[in-house]
């Protein structure tokens, strides 16, 4: 079933949470995923394969570099899930 | 189970992500018929995660190849999945940013990558011997270590003592039918790269002289190459280096 906007976001807040410990409530579309949220570049896979897992997509490596913010990430996977 | 791993059993190291070369190797030995046992370093979480991406669930056993501690623990630890081991394949390797700089570096950053890329190949085996009485096939990675790259540095260094530790390891457990061997692979876009500055102009030699081509977001190649290595199609082969490069190593220009 498609997620909702809402849904990404929050998902992925509790992602970013989860793997490199920031409060869910930093985590906002405005965000940068290196820049504001200090998540590492290993982190960032795992926040990947971890979204991957939870919205069921696929987000190629090529196109992970283009996920600069929250909002990238989440406009990605509104657009891409299946 | 058919497959040229059928029945055996593979301690594979160094899988991060689906770009990784172990990955592939893990991938392409379980659909061989091998059951495989996965060591990770740091980030358990993202192999466990990656793990489940292999076609048959694999164990992950934590590994820092320059804790002794964890070395002498490792026997035991590859006994809680299976009774002994066939194979290992190590595919280990990191270079400080300082040691991508060759006249620059400090012998920290060279001896941090000689001991994680090249000796570890020593220590891991001696860690995994008791878990092979009669012998096994150990497969690692290099990346030609015969000639200056741009930007490798003193990462081609430890790969050139890579490559000759796998030479000594080769000599002083033939007698135990333990062989040992490496394959030298073209670049590939995996974390490893990622932390290569310069990686791109390093790969572009693989654009042009590759006669039948390279991919560099193909793992499985090379994947492959150290499955056949693995298995008992190569009886008598020990101490030697297969290119699975395209061909880049024997072009002159």
């Amino acid at each position: 079933m498609a997620h909702t906007k809402e849904e990404i976001v929050a998902g992925l807040a509790e992602i970013v949470n989860e793997i490199a410990g920031i409060p869910v409530e930093d985590v906002q579309v405005d965000k940068s995923f290196t820049d504001d949220l200090d998540v590492d570049s290993l982190s960032m896979v795992e926040v990947v394969v971890a979204a991957e897992e939870r919205f069921d997509v696929k987000i190629p490596d090529d196109d992970v570099k283009n996920l600069k913010t929250v909002g990238d990430a989440t406009d990605y996977i509104l657009k891409h899930q299946s | 189970m058919s497959g040229i791993l059928a029945g055996k059993r593979i301690l594979v190291t160094g899988v991060l992500t689906e770009s990784s070369i172990a990955f592939q190797a893990a991938k392409v030995a379980q659909e061989e018929g091998a059951e495989v046992i996965l060591t990770g370093f740091g980030r358990l979480s993202l192999v466990e995660r990656i793990a489940k991406r292999l076609p048959k669930p694999a164990p992950v056993i934590e590994l820092d190849v320059t804790n002794q501690e964890q070395l002498d623990g490792l026997a035991d630890k590859v006994r809680e999945h299976v009774d002994g081991l066939d194979g290992i394949v190590h595919s280990i390797a990191f270079g400080p940013q300082g040691a991508f700089n060759f006249l620059e570096a400090t012998w920290e950053d060279v001896s941090t990558a000689v001991h994680v890329s090249a000796y570890s190949l020593k220590s891991l085996t001696m860690a995994c011997l008791p878990l092979m009485p009669r012998g096994g096939s150990v497969v690692g990675l290099t990346f030609d270590a015969q000639i200056a790259w741009p930007k490798y540095d003193w990462m081609g260094v430890a790969k050139a003592a890579l490559e000759s530790t796998n030479r000594y390891l080769a000599r002083d457990l033939g007698a135990k039918n333990v062989r040992c061997n490496l394959i030298s692979a073209g670049p590939i876009k995996s974390m490893a790269a990622k932390s290569i500055p310069g990686f791109e102009e390093l790969a572009d030699v693989w654009n042009h002289r590759a006669p039948i081509g390279w991919d560099l977001a193909d793992p499985e190649p090379a994947g492959r190459g150290v499955v056949g290595l693995l298995s008992d199609f190569f009886p008598k082969t020990t101490g030697e280096i297969v290119h699975v490069d395209g061909g880049v190593h024997m072009m002159g220009a």
